[in-house]
């Protein structure tokens, strides 16, 4: 244990000493984000370095563009797994949720306004079910999301019908998709607002209450309640949370492609995963931060980006990607492992 | 502790019986805590101090009895219940995040919200205000071996993490402090920092229930020592009155109260 003789003066003047240790594996427990960050940094040089193209304005914007979708599912996983839980169900409730916006007011007649909101409440609905199923009847987070994960995609489907919906040029669906920027540097509104959603969160977790017990539960859900904490409460809070932000997801998505399919990339609910775990935040719960998550994400989109422009066939792009997780969980477990001292 | 027969009882029971199927677990048990004092429940496995300690802190009902708390009748519907009158229990298994830093678990589900605009709309911490009063707390119980309020409790030892429970614990007002084997994780130099922490809460004027195994630990602290056998409280002795042999003899029923 850390026994010092402390100074027996009533008072002292100088705050208590900070403890630093040189340690790299403390230093990364501390920071979490400091892995992501150099990753993201040594991979973009590299990258930059092997095809010059990559640094190219038209390639960048294109690399931020497509982030802006799986950054935001992979946010809303980010604060389900900082509780110890995961989601497998991201993907179809995006899915859902878009094809509800963009259903009803193409086929339904909706004002596009009222059928943005109809799909916000239906990918609220994705994660009260989740929640009540982790919370009311205590089913794991695994298998109740791999439920509704099944349960998500056949209603998408039943709904769509097979369609591929496009929303009027006019529609606000249509919004995130709007390009901003000068020259070849085009982003679009959705990733701003996949930015914005990133800010807000970093803030909500790190500096409010209710920030603090989603960290508390998923350190020691036991030790959280003891506390006084309402466990359940932040529980469910958080599988709602983050269904509105695959609404939102769902809604960008549309904006990228102007339109709605559910034909769409049926890796969503890994690739969110992979994000959340290459940028640091723990599978094991309590551990890891929103910007550790957005550097995962732009990791994953760098290599994908960097790897193919380098011309390397796709296959490695899997290859690189699956290693890079392989890698990000053992740094993870390492890290974790107790320290007596 | 001399204690008067005048003084109230900041906490008191009367009569308590909770069974479980067949098991009678408490049947008529009595109970008395003096405010300033040191009050060690012992008992063989199975003499219903746990479910004795349960009742107090509000974690089960009793199905009959009364319990008192400064004089008042009460009954706790749950933990938080009798966390907000002022009795606060800390479990074997501490009650830490070990990933949150030392004045993060003091404040740990009471956090101060800023007074200002951005406290009120956006809910914003006072995590100053929360380091500095938790680093008070810390310095006013004499706690030296926790150095630095910003560490996360992982990387402390077992008597340190004891240290923080018991700061929180003491932090915030509570009459009544319930420690459930505190040292029973420790080695004897840790050991013996919490013991002086525990005086330290009693010459505060808090009341301490003591539960322990460790009958050289209940000497050194105990005021009064609460001998529970067979659901009922058979003796209450002080460490003065009784040796440690007689006090194990009356507690596995081989000598009468």
């Amino acid at each position: 244990m850390a026994e010092r003789s402390t100074v027996t003066a009533p008072e002292r003047t100088t705050p208590v000493g900070r403890r630093r240790s040189a340690s790299a594996r403390e230093m990364l427990r501390a920071h979490p984000t400091l892995g992501p960050l150099v990753v993201l940094v040594v991979s973009v040089v590299v990258f930059g370095l092997i095809n010059t193209r990559f640094f190219s304005p038209a390639n960048l914007s294109i690399m931020l563009q497509e982030v802006a979708v799986i950054g935001l599912l992979a946010l809303g996983q980010t604060i389900i797994i900082l509780t110890a839980g995961i989601d497998l169900s991201v993907g179809a409730a995006m899915i859902l949720a878009q094809m509800v916006m963009a259903g009803t007011e193409v086929n339904s007649g909706v004002p596009a306004g009222l059928a943005l909101i109809i799909g916000m409440l239906v990918a609220l609905l994705t994660g009260l079910a989740n929640g009540f199923l982790v919370t009311r009847l205590h089913v794991p987070p695994f298998i109740a999301t791999l439920g509704t994960l099944g349960v998500f995609t056949a209603a998408g489907l039943k709904y769509a019908n097979g369609q591929t919906v496009n929303p009027p040029q006019s529609s606000v669906l249509l919004w995130s998709g709007k390009l901003l920027g000068t020259g070849t540097f085009r982003i679009t509104t959705g990733v701003l607002t996949m930015l914005a959603f990133y800010l807000v969160f970093a803030y909500v977790l790190g500096r409010t209450a209710w920030g603090r017990h989603v960290y508390a539960v998923g350190d020691d859900i036991e030790a959280a309640r003891l506390s006084g904490i309402h466990s359940a409460r932040v529980l469910l809070s958080v599988y709602v949370i983050a269904g509105l932000i695959y609404g939102v997801a769902g809604w960008v998505q549309i904006g990228r492609v102007s339109s709605a399919s559910t034909n769409i990339s049926p890796t969503l609910n890994l690739d969110s995963i992979t994000a959340v775990v290459i940028g640091g935040v723990s599978l094991f719960g309590g551990r890891g931060a929103v910007l550790g998550t957005l550097l995962g994400a732009l990791i994953v989109q760098v290599f994908q980006n960097g790897l193919a422009l380098a011309g390397v066939q796709e296959l490695y792009q899997q290859l690189a990607e699956g290693l890079l997780v392989i890698a990000a969980v053992s740094v993870d477990r390492w890290i974790r492992r107790e320290t007596r001292q | 502790m001399t204690q008067t027969a005048t003084r109230t009882p900041i906490l008191a029971a009367t009569g308590l019986v909770k069974t479980f199927g067949h098991v009678e677990a408490l049947r008529g048990a009595d109970f008395e805590l003096f405010p300033g004092e040191v009050l060690a429940v012992i008992g063989d496995n199975g003499a219903g101090k746990s479910t004795l300690i349960q009742c107090l802190s509000g974690a089960i009902a009793p199905d009959e009895g009364h319990i008192f708390f400064d004089g008042v009748e009460v009954r706790f519907k749950d933990p938080l219940q009798a966390r907000h009158a002022g009795i606060e229990t800390l479990y074997q298994s501490l009650a830490v995040s070990p990933a949150l830093d030392i004045a993060s678990n003091i404040y740990l589900g009471r956090e101060l919200r800023r007074r200002d605009v951005v406290g009120r709309v956006f809910r914003m911490l006072d995590i100053r205000t929360m380091r500095r009063l938790a680093e008070q707390y810390v310095r006013n119980l004499g706690i030296e071996t926790l150095q630095d309020i910003t560490q996360r409790v992982e990387v402390l030892s077992g008597g340190q993490r004891q240290a923080v429970a018991i700061a929180r614990a003491a932090a915030f007002g509570s009459k009544v402090i319930i420690l459930d084997e505190p040292t029973a994780a420790l080695g004897v130099r840790e050991a013996s920092h919490v013991e002086d922490l525990i005086r330290t809460l009693r010459d505060r004027g808090l009341a301490v229930v003591l539960i322990s195994h460790n009958m050289p630990s209940v000497f050194r602290l105990a005021d009064r020592i609460h001998i529970q056998r067979l659901g009922r409280r058979i003796a209450v002795v002080t460490p003065q009155s009784h040796s440690m042999s007689e006090v194990v003899a009356i507690m596995t029923g081989a000598a009468a109260a």
